[in-house]
């Protein structure tokens, strides 16, 4: 009868651990090394609100940006954009829906030669472009903005492809952002902001035209509006010093939320008048 | 100053092993002529060993069991000559600007100013000899102080053979008068005479010579004593890679078609890598099988385009000049899967457009870009996802027109100039309203009171406006065609509950390709009517 080879058996711990690893070796870096998964380097928003409650966009993270349709979502990504483009970064829009306003981004300062635009036109196409830009890599920021996509198609993607993504983006100095109308990545993501718009008047009706603007409605302007961000989920360490000795630190209302006003384009140049007026 | 000539022997045989590696080894047979008339005109030493010899019969080389057999002939191996001798050249400019090209099997270098980069002339022969394998190629080298010796020795002797100054006579002495390529009349008379080797031939006395034979026994007498001086007659450089292969077969699937681009552009890059080039733009074509259905097809459909277009061309421009022969390979297969061709291929041509290789990493200090060696194979796989049009960087036009843009390629060669203008930080600030445009603009129905809008109703659902903005009146192009006349609205809209739960269903109604979740809700939204079409159209929603 044939005996069991006897398995070899280490000296002690550290022995077997550097047996083990370089068994691993050339699969997994440090097989030991325990990975702390919150420590992310964090980017800005382009609005310092957001900033603020963040500590910015972590990179080889997945975050989440929901909210309803008119909530500021595509603001909020444009000014992220503008921020990495300005810094000479590339970056990705995967656009689920074609529904990317290459006029709004200009204005919103996003330098359009650093972005490379994918138009798609189904959720298949938006998450495989997605996948093939992440294992390409290289980009500061991509984007897949599923905003605008039947909020029940979105609800059919497997949590695994959620999954795959935040494993593709994991490692790499990316930062992957998600524009939903509903969380649906769930743990997947690193953070997890909603935004909504505030119920007020969005158009500034000037005090001379009164109750009855519409017969003035040429000399109203659409002024932009107050969004209400609140942050759902985050797995990004604070950084606690991110403002402090620069200025005042933009109000929070109670540790998880705060607003920002988007503005429109002809805010700047009434702001330019202003101050030119002023000198 | 020293030459070295370099010389493929059985050039044919190698021309063709060099197409069909499989081939390597094996019993090889070269035949010519019109049946019934074709004899064999080369043997691999496989089959020579079998016992098959020049001039033997088609019919008789048949009869040995495992013999390959091509036709000299053929188109294909008129091709595959043509490329080995591209590939020869190659070799010599990879060494030498100086360059002669003697036969097809044939080329001589000047080597002058190689021994600085080299330490001996054994060296640059075994470099030589080396660069030739990874051309496919197995070449004689031989180095000379004139341009004849080396050339007789090349031909002469296996493997790398040096003769220094002085001794040539005494190195080409001991071969037959044949290796000097004398006409077959002379060498009939030298034979009779009993002179068999370069040594007898150098030893007969000139003048003699001269009365008996000619000028022509002079000059052969002097390249057997090595004595013939000459200039270099140069070769000019070609300007563009070709690699071609006939098939015996036509291809119609793609499977089959990659292995031989594969193949193609295995030589190519080892081409060019000899010359220290990279690729900057492929150029693919095809000869296509005539299809005699297809054409009839045509002809009854009564179709005015041209019947059966019998070639097939693509042209890959990279982004960066790049000799990868794999990475190549796989961007090919997205281009025509993208943009198959029509009927299979009987031919199959690739030309490299040549450029310098790229040089620097870009700049320690440069922002993250994608490998611009896979940005192009990405871009490709993206472009065969959603379509090529659908992949790029936003130009804005220059036109009043709201949403006109264009796609443009997508740059990612940041420049030096730029990086300065990009060190500023990102500092954060009041961001600006962002549009999200309906492609196409979903059609309204908007009604007015005292000419400004105060209900709605688009996507099957129906709204009260409680904020407008507006009109902004452009209008364009009223001197071409595409005249354009917009009065666009900024309204704030609100809209029941039973109005937004059937808007949503509406909106998939009017454009279920998208599968939409874009329909009639509370917000902010951009309308305009054109003045043109006298119709309300919403062209997005402010978010």
């Amino acid at each position: 009868m044939p005996r069991a080879r006897a398995i070899p058996v280490p000296q002690n711990l550290s022995a077997l651990r550097s047996k083990l690893e370089a068994a691993l070796a050339g699969r997994i870096p440090a097989p030991f090394v325990v990975r702390d998964r919150q420590l992310f380097e964090t980017v800005s928003a382009g609005i310092a609100e957001i900033d603020f409650l963040t500590s910015g966009l972590p990179r080889g993270g997945l975050t989440e940006i929901c909210g309803p349709v008119c909530a500021g979502r595509t603001s909020l990504l444009l000014s992220a954009l503008a921020s990495r483009t300005t810094t000479g970064e590339a970056c990705a829009l995967v656009d689920g829906c074609d529904a990317f306003d290459p006029h709004s981004a200009r204005e919103a300062g996003v330098e359009l030669k650093k972005l490379l635009w994918v138009r798609c036109r189904n959720l298949d196409h938006a998450l495989r472009a997605t996948d093939l830009l992440l294992q390409g890599g290289g980009f500061g920021m991509i984007a897949l903005d599923l905003s605008d996509i039947f909020w029940k198609t979105i609800r059919h993607v497997p949590l695994n492809v959620w999954f795959r993504l935040r494993r593709a983006v994991e490692n790499t100095p990316t930062i992957l952002i998600l524009l939903n109308r509903e969380s649906q990545a769930k743990t997947c993501a690193s953070l997890v902001l909603r935004l909504e718009a505030e119920p007020t008047c969005r158009i500034a009706v000037p005090e001379i035209c009164g109750p009855g603007f519409f017969r003035h409605s040429v000399s109203c302007l659409f002024d932009g509006f107050e969004v209400r961000a609140e942050r759902i989920r985050s797995r990004v360490q604070s950084v606690a010093n991110a403002y402090g000795g620069h200025g005042a630190a933009p109000a929070i209302a109670d540790g998880r939320a705060s607003t920002f006003k988007t503005k429109a384009l002809w805010s700047y140049f009434s702001r330019v008048g202003n101050d030119s007026s002023a000198r | 100053m020293a030459f070295a000539a370099i010389h493929v022997p059985d050039f044919m045989l190698q021309a063709v092993v060099r197409a069909e590696p499989d081939l390597h080894g094996r019993a090889l047979v070269l035949i010519e002529g019109t049946p019934p008339l074709e004899i064999v005109v080369a043997a691999s030493a496989t089959a020579t060993r079998a016992g098959i010899a020049p001039g033997m019969a088609k019919s008789q080389a048949e009869q040995f069991r495992g013999i390959e057999i091509r036709h000299r002939s053929s188109a294909q191996a008129h091709a595959q000559e043509r490329s080995a001798h591209a590939a020869l050249l190659d070799l010599g400019w990879s060494f030498s600007p100086r360059l002669e090209d003697v036969a097809p099997d044939t080329i001589v270098l000047d080597l002058a100013g190689l021994q600085v980069l080299y330490n001996s002339e054994g060296t640059i022969a075994s470099e030589l000899a080396r660069r030739a394998r990874g051309l496919g190629l197995s070449a004689s080298i031989a180095i000379a102080a004139e341009i004849e010796p080396a050339i007789i020795a090349a031909r002469s002797f296996s493997g790398i053979a040096l003769i220094p100054a002085g001794q040539e006579s005494e190195r080409l002495g001991p071969l037959p008068v044949e290796a000097l390529s004398p006409s077959a009349e002379l060498l009939g008379t030298l034979e009779r005479w009993g002179v068999r080797s370069c040594a007898a031939l150098a030893a007969l006395p000139v003048l003699d010579l001269s009365e008996r034979l000619g000028q022509e026994g002079v000059r052969l007498q002097a390249m057997a004593r090595g004595e013939i001086r000459r200039s270099l007659i140069l070769a000019e450089p070609a300007g563009s890679f070709e690699e071609e292969m006939e098939l015996d077969d036509a291809v119609a699937e793609l499977e089959p078609l990659a292995f031989i681009l594969g193949r193609l552009l295995d030589q190519l890059c080892a081409r060019l890598n000899a010359r220290s080039l990279a690729v900057q733009t492929i150029r693919l074509r095809f000869d296509l099988e005539r299809s005699p259905e297809k054409n009839i097809r045509t002809l009854e459909e009564g179709s005015r385009q041209k019947p059966g277009a019998s070639i097939y061309e693509n042209n890959v421009t990279l982004p960066v000049p790049m000799r990868d022969s794999k990475m190549l390979l796989r961007l090919l297969r997205l281009k025509l899967q993208a943009d198959p061709p029509s009927a299979a291929i009987k031919k199959v041509v690739i030309a490299a457009d040549p450029a310098a290789p790229r040089s620097t990493q870009g700049g320690l200090f440069l922002a993250g870009f994608p490998d611009p060696e896979k940005w192009e194979l990405m871009l490709a796989r993206l472009g065969n996802l959603v379509g090529e049009a659908n992949v790029g960087s936003p130009e804005l036009m220059d036109t009043h027109l709201q949403g006109e843009f264009r796609m443009d390629r997508f740059e990612i060669v940041l420049k030096e100039a730029e990086l300065a203008r990009n060190g500023k930080s990102a500092a954060a600030q009041e961001p600006a309203t962002a549009l999200r445009v309906f492609r196409p603009p979903f059609a309204a129905r908007v009604e007015l009171r005292e000419e400004c809008p105060v209900r709605i109703a688009f996507c099957g659902a129906r709204a009260e406006v409680i904020a407008a903005s507006g009109p902004w009146r452009t209008s364009g192009n009223w001197w071409g065609d595409d005249v354009w006349q917009h009065d666009e609205w900024d309204i704030e809209i609100r809209c029941d509950s039973v109005s937004a739960g059937r808007s949503a269903s509406g909106a998939r109604e009017q454009n279920p390709a998208a599968n939409s979740e874009a329909s009639l809700r509370d917000g902010m939204y951009r309308i305009y009517f054109d003045g043109l079409r006298r119709s309300w159209f919403v062209r997005g929603v402010y978010d």
